[in-house]
C-alpha cells in the first residue's frame, strides 16, 4: 500500500503546500494534518513544515508545540514514528524536546535565503538513507533564526553517536555551532533540518532535486519497518 | 489580582547577537564607554487571586513558575526571574 506521510498545517506555516507536493513527487500518498486536531490519521510519518507558526511569537515553535496534533506526534515519535521537522518544524521538535539544542537568531542577524550546499553526514537515518555517504546536497536555505545552540556536553554527544546529519559546507549560513545543519534523535526517526529539501525536488524550480531523497529515503525506510 | 513580573534573559554564555547590534550603534549616538548590551523580554501576568491572597502568595507563585518553565523561556538558552509587581 502506498505510504500515507502526514504534513501539519499550523496558522502561519508556509511550505506545507509545498512539503505535500515533494511527498507525492517521491511517490507517497500526502494526508493534510491541521494543528488544531488531535488525530494523526493512522499516517507512517510525518513532516511539519517551514514558516512562521503562530506568528513566531515568544519563540519560534514555542507556541506550536502545545498544538493538540503536536502532543500526538511527540507520542507516537517516541515510538518510532518518522518525523522530518524543516525550518520552523526544527524549531518545533527542539523546542517539544523531541531533539536538544535549540535555534537562535542568525549570528550576523540577517535573514539569510539562499542556495547552500551541505554535505550529508549521517545516512543511517530514516530521511537520509538513500545518499552517499558524505554526499554533497545543493538545497534552499531560508531562515532568520537558524543559528543551532546545545552546550558542548550536547554537541559531543551528538558528534559521537553521528547524529549529526547534515553540515554546512562552502559557508555557514547562519553560525550554527559545529555547522550544523540537520540532527536527529537516538534511534533516528526524529530529523530536524534548518535547509528546506521540499523546495528542491524539481529542476523547473529548484536549484537541484537533491531534496528528493530526503522523501524516498523515508519510503524506503517504510518498506524495512514491519508493519 | 495578582501581578507577577518574568523576566527571560539569554543565558550568559548564549550569543546575543541583538544586543551586539544595538551595543554598536551606541558609538553614533555619541554614547561611549558601553561594554555591554543583552536584550531580554519582561511578561506581566495578572492572575484571579483568591480573596485575602497576598503578595508572595505560594500557588500563583506556583502557577507563575510553572508558566515559566513551560512556556515563557526555554531552559536550553534562556534563564528567568519572578517577581511581584509592585505597581
Amino acid at each position: 500500500m502506498t505510504a500515507q506521510v502526514g504534513v501539519v498545517t499550523f496558522p502561519g506555516s508556509l511550505d506545507d503546500g509545498d512539503a505535500v507536493r515533494a511527498v507525492r513527487l517521491a511517490g507517497a500518498a500526502p494526508v493534510r494534518l491541521w494543528h488544531a486536531e488531535a488525530r494523526l490519521h493512522q499516517v507512517d510519518a510525518v513532516i511539519l513544515p517551514g514558516g512562521f507558526s503562530y506568528g513566531d511569537y515568544l519563540r519560534c515553535g514555542a507556541i506550536a508545540r502545545f498544538a493538540p496534533v503536536m502532543e500526538l506526534i511527540a507520542m507516537a515519535a517516541r515510538d518510532g514514528l518518522p518525523v522530518l521537522g524543516i525550518c520552523n518544524g526544527f524549531q518545533i521538535l527542539c523546542e517539544a524536546h523531541l531533539l536538544p539544542g535549540a535555534l537562535t537568531r542568525n549570528q550576523h542577524l540577517h535573514f539569510r535565503n539562499r542556495d547552500q550546499k551541505l554535505r550529508v553526514e549521517s545516512t543511517s537515518t530514516a530521511w537520509t538513507n538513500t545518499f552517499g555517504d558524505r554526499q554533497e546536497l545543493l538545497i534552499p536555505v531560508k531562515n532568520g533564526e537558524g543559528r543551532y545552540v546545545a552546550d558542548r556536553r550536547t554537541l559531543d554527544e551528538l558528534e559521537a553517536e553521528g547524529r549529526v546529519v547534515a553540515r554546512y559546507v562552502g559557508g555557514n549560513p547562519n553560525g550554527s555551532l559545529h555547522d550544523i545543519a540537520a540532527i536527529s534523535n537516538e534511534k533516528g526517526n526524529v530529523v530536524g533540518m534548518m535547509p528546506h529539501p521540499e523546495h528542491a525536488v524539481e529542476e523547473l524550480t529548484g536549484p537541484s532535486t537533491d531534496g528528493l531523497g530526503f522523501f524516498t529515503s523515508l519510503l524506503k525506510y517504510l518498506t524495512g519497518v514491519p508493519t | 489580582m495578582a501581578r507577577v513580573v518574568v523576566d527571560v534573559m539569554l543565558k550568559p554564555e548564549i550569543l546575543d547577537p541583538q544586543g551586539q547590534a544595538v551595543a554598536n550603534a551606541l558609538p553614533r549616538l555619541g554614547v561611549t564607554g558601553v561594554t555591554s548590551v543583552r536584550i531580554g523580554r519582561r511578561v506581566e501576568i495578572e492572575f484571579e487571586a483568591p480573596e485575602g491572597a497576598e503578595e508572595g502568595d505560594d500557588a500563583v507563585a506556583r502557577r507563575a513558575r510553572e508558566i515559566a518553565d513551560k512556556l515563557l523561556a526555554n531552559p536550553v538558552i534562556e534563564d528567568y526571574a519572578i517577581r511581584w509587581d509592585e505597581a
